[in-house]
């Protein structure tokens, strides 16, 4: 057993954010010191505030195993589950040593650190018909699937709607109508499973709603927040990927061509150049396609943010206007990649991912097998196949360009 | 005034699956919980699910190892229902997409577990009620306009009527605060155990044996209440419960020596005995000096000889368990196990159709006692037993509900009355103590005498302690006046409901005078066939007032006749 458990109790002072709707009063801070062992949970410290202190105290809680999904709050600004998070590193994270404890945000808050889950959290699962459409006709005994399937949405299933990934969203909070991490997690719950037989209606669905999958920004929040690894961002890529590159959805969001100019910018320069952006996302890699009449307005509407970022010194008229420029070794290495993730898609039509949440991160270098365990294989045609059939052509690196890992 | 004909209290695995069935009869359902369904605690079930799927397999070996693992006091009947459905309710789960693992030609996988003749448990990674209980969300969520969903509703208490039958119950809407009465033709219990009467215990703080009083307080009776299982690999400071489905892959038990220790209490099964078994051979390794850890009260359980390719993706959530509440990487040292208050096998007696003895009032999994599990439940049999007897209550339910009217109640006197209650125990003067703290005492006084060793003198301590926390917990102060998500004074009636059942378990321990199962008395060493081969019924009868009543009932026997127990 880890020595840190042998440490004596040792007092952690919580700050909580209280809310009374009854008392018409806003919302206030209340402070408890309690005492406990360094790698007891913050619910635990809570819990404790609570039978000593003040009864009243409220927090939805059960299982004290980070399983049940009850105890979503923000600790020190960061969203987590309660019962996740040791004493010890949140006094560490906590700027004047005083854990921080607020209800999560992006849903309305009942009381205390009590949210509303049901007016935003499980309204979004609801949005994505989170239940499986089996294949015609049902057999008699078990759908016969491959291994590796079940185990990569195995992934998503771990999640336990605790809402902490929907709590940070940045695109939530900008459009609090995007359908959000977890739910776009569940959705990749089904596209993932070889039993529903509705793959291409649920990408499409989710694909041309603006509020859909084309509307994450990349910015992992979700996949820091989530406490089971579930990596809600990654499973929105993939929704994406397979949206596009095996179904050929074309969205009406521009989502696919916005990615596709991404893609080709840094082929053909190595960084991204933001004024080419828009019009190579509406028009296409052409010269004629940036006069495209959607990319026009596209950029109309985005001036006074453009004006902004001028004004500001974020960026220069003529940064702006020319590529940023790489050295051209780099230049080649960039795009030797591409050709090699090309190349590999064109004769194979499979996709390579390397499924942390099954090989697990790991300091040490990892042995070959495990990294044939890692590859789940993806795809139509692909997922018919028997597992050894991948195998033969493994990835010497651990993680392609396009694979399903988190930072 | 709501009103349905089955209204089902719990919406874990017993309480959905049940829900599902009623409503694919016609009926309309109604589904109550104190939490979201999803909170429920068989989210915490890891293992797996036993079913004779195999073609090696056999339903009638599944259903002998139950008899066995029950010490013989497992009711044949109900075990043989469950064992021989076992199979189709697991593909109906596979059919409504459970992700089950599968071997490498596409079935089904399936894992060892303890007390199993042969591999016969289906998995989810070690996820597998979480899986299970997801999955019927998501089924309840299709299904969201025939099934009624009360989510964060807290039951007070069940509406009998001038006859004896159970028509509605009384509930409060954790979020307002306000009170309501329900009116059904049929109600199932299915809101789990009472680990929480235990500290410390596997299971979540919301299992505090709501049902299992509830229908004890109405009149009906319990049974083979004395038989609580101690699960053997919980983490020692939390309680917190790592999976059987470990010794499963092939995980070892070792005693401060180094030594496999099962070898001398089950040669043949070795860390794969009956829980009972395990728990009791790993409780003498602690008391005779054997054990690891801080005070030497663990046993260390090696995972490491599990290849760690195969830990990682069929042992997930233990892996982080180890490291997120224990500090240990599992896949590369051992963690520190002992003994944990896990499940109780007894509850509100039923027949295999989760009738009780009060007509309109069913129960289904934890809640209730069918008994297929007697004196010891195997792994993964919780599930099943939840499935089965929780479709057949909620289709039983249903017929019965279709061939009568609403019941005419005025429920008005009582739901004044249950809001009084309330009140009062809000207004409660600060000059007795904190619901906290007796709740503290209760469980570790269970802990201590109700738990894997048990004798005479124990037992009447703790149940004259017991007698004096009732009175306690009648006064206990609560800190919340307000009505908006008021848990305090549900912690409150959830404490009244766990003294009820702890005096019920300890009742029936020191009726059965042998050792059987989970019963283990010191003073009693032997298990007594011609004496005890008989369940514990307790009741209180009429109002209460005369106290518990204890009364026997035969054990169904069809096919097994009772032998020595070895593994």
């Amino acid at each position: 057993m880890a020595e840190s458990h042998d440490r004596p109790a040792e007092p952690f002072t919580l700050r909580m954010r209280r809310y009374d709707p009854e008392s018409g009063d806003a919302p206030y801070w209340d402070e408890h010191t309690i005492e406990l062992q360094p790698h007891r949970s913050v619910l635990e410290a809570i819990l404790q505030a609570r039978d000593r202190f003040d009864g009243s105290i409220g927090i939805r809680c059960s299982c004290r195993q980070a399983i049940c999904g009850s105890c979503g709050v923000r600790v020190n600004g960061e969203p987590a589950l309660a019962c996740h998070t040791h004493l010890d590193a949140a006094r560490r994270s906590a700027p004047d040593g005083v854990i921080e404890i607020e209800p999560m945000g992006n849903m309305p808050v009942i009381k205390d650190l009590i949210v509303d889950m049901d007016a935003v959290h499980w309204k979004k699962i609801q949005r994505v018909t989170p239940w499986l459409i089996g294949k015609q006709p049902v057999p008699e005994r078990e759908y016969l699937v491959p291994r590796e399937s079940m185990v990569d949405v195995t992934q998503t299933m771990a999640c336990i709607q605790c809402g902490a990934c929907v709590s940070d969203c940045l695109a939530m909070e900008v459009d609090p109508l995007f359908i959000g991490p977890a739910a776009l997690a569940k959705a990749y719950r089904f596209v993932g499973d070889p039993r529903d037989d509705e793959h291409f209606a649920r990408l499409n669905d989710l694909a041309q709603d603006p509020h859909g999958m084309f509307d994450c920004t990349h910015c992992f929040k979700c996949v820091d927040a989530c406490p089971k690894d579930v990596n809600p961002m990654g499973q929105i890529m993939r929704l994406r990927r397979i949206a596009t590159a095996d179904h050929h959805i074309v969205d009406q969001n521009n989502g696919e061509r916005h990615e596709a100019a991404f893609a080709s910018l840094i082929r053909d320069n190595g960084l991204l150049w933001e004024a080419e952006l828009l019009p190579r996302s509406y028009g296409g890699n052409s010269w004629l396609g940036k006069f495209h009449p959607r990319a026009a307005k596209e950029l109309i509407s985005s001036l006074p943010t453009i004006v902004k970022a001028l004004v500001r010194g974020k960026v220069t008229p003529m940064g702006a206007l020319k590529p940023h420029r790489i050295p051209k070794p780099d230049l080649k290495s960039v795009q030797s990649i591409y050709e090699r993730i090309d190349g590999r898609d064109s004769s194979s039509g499979q996709r390579f991912e390397l499924n942390l949440y099954i090989v697990g991160e790991d300091e040490e270098p990892p042995p070959q097998e495990l990294l044939v365990a890692g590859v789940a294989v993806e795809g139509g045609a692909s997922a018919a196949e028997p597992p050894g059939a991948a195998e033969g052509e493994q990835p010497a690196e651990p993680a392609s360009p396009e694979g399903s890992t988190s930072v | 005034m709501p009103a349905h004909d089955v209204l089902i209290i719990g919406a874990g695995l017993a309480g959905q699956r049940a829900a599902l069935a009623a409503a694919r009869k016609g009926a309309s359902v109604a589904v109550m919980s104190k939490v979201h369904p999803v909170r429920s605690h068989s989210v915490a079930a890891a293992g797996g699910i036993n079913a004779a799927i195999s073609i090696d397999d056999d339903w009638h070996s599944h259903a002998y190892d139950t008899v066995k693992g029950s010490d013989y006091l497992g009711d044949q009947d109900a075990i043989e229902i469950m064992c021989s459905e076992a199979p189709a309710e697991v593909m109906e789960l596979e059919h409504m997409g459970v992700t089950f693992h599968r071997n490498d030609k596409g079935e089904l996988d399936l894992r060892a577990f303890g007390g199993a003749s042969i591999k016969r448990t289906a998995y989810v990674a070690d996820i597998t009620g979480q899986a299970m209980l997801h999955v019927l969300y998501e089924q309840l969520m299709k299904h969201h306009e025939t099934v009624e969903l009360f989510e964060e509703w807290f039951t007070i208490s069940l509406l009998i009527d001038e006859a004896g039958r159970c028509c509605g119950v009384i509930a409060r809407d954790v979020r307002s605060g306000a009170m309501e009465a329900f009116k059904a033709k049929n109600v199932i219990l299915a809101c789990g155990g009472a680990g929480q009467a235990y500290k410390p215990t596997t299971n979540g703080l919301i299992v505090t044996s709501d049902g299992i009083a509830m229908a004890y307080r109405a009149g009906a009776p319990l049974m083979d209440m004395e038989m609580v299982q101690y699960h053997p690999t919980c983490l020692v400071e939390t309680g917190i419960l790592i999976t059987e489905g470990a010794r499963g892959e092939g995980a070892h038990l070792l005693n401060a020596a180094g030594e496999r220790f099962m070898e001398k209490s089950a040669p043949n099964k070795m860390e794969l005995a009956s829980r009972d078994v395990v728990s009791r051979a790993e409780q003498i390794e602690i008391n005779e000096g054997r054990g690891v850890g801080p005070n030497g009260e663990g046993i260390y359980l090696d995972v490491t000889v599990v290849p760690r390719r195969r830990t990682l993706e069929a042992l997930r959530e233990i892996v982080n368990l180890g490291r997120d509440f224990a500090g240990v990487d599992i896949t590369r040292e051992p963690i520190v196990i002992r003994p944990g208050q896990h499940y109780i096998m007894g509850g509100v007696k039923t027949d295999v159709d989760g009738r009780t003895a009060i007509e309109g009032l069913y129960a289904a999994g934890e809640v209730a006692c069918v008994s297929v599990h007697g004196g010891n439940r195997l792994g993964a049999n919780s599930l099943l037993d939840t499935l089965v007897f929780g479709r057949r209550s909620g289709e039983h339910a249903a017929d019965r509900a279709a061939h009568m009217g609403m019941p005419e109640m005025d429920s008005g006197a009582r739901l004044l009355e249950a809001e009084a209650q309330l009140e009062a125990i809000i207004e409660r003067p600060r000059d007795g103590r904190r619901v906290s703290e007796i709740k503290t005492d209760l469980g570790e006084l269970m802990n201590r005498y109700a738990a894997v060793f048990r004798d005479e003198d124990g037992l009447q301590a703790a149940l004259a302690t017991i007698g004096r926390l009732k009175e306690e917990a009648q006064k206990a102060w609560i800190d919340d006046r307000g009505t908006v998500f008021n848990q305090d004074v549900l912690g409150a009636i959830e404490l009244g409901y766990m003294v009820d059942c702890a005096e019920a378990i300890v009742l029936s321990a020191i009726e059965r005078k042998e050792s059987r199962g989970a019963q283990y008395r010191t003073d009693y060493p032997e298990r007594n066939d011609e004496q005890w081969l008989k369940h514990i019924d307790i009741a209180l009868n009429g109002d209460g007032a005369g106290g518990p009543q204890i009364t026997y009932s035969p054990v169904t026997i069809t096919q097994w006749q009772p032998e020595e127990r070895k593994y």
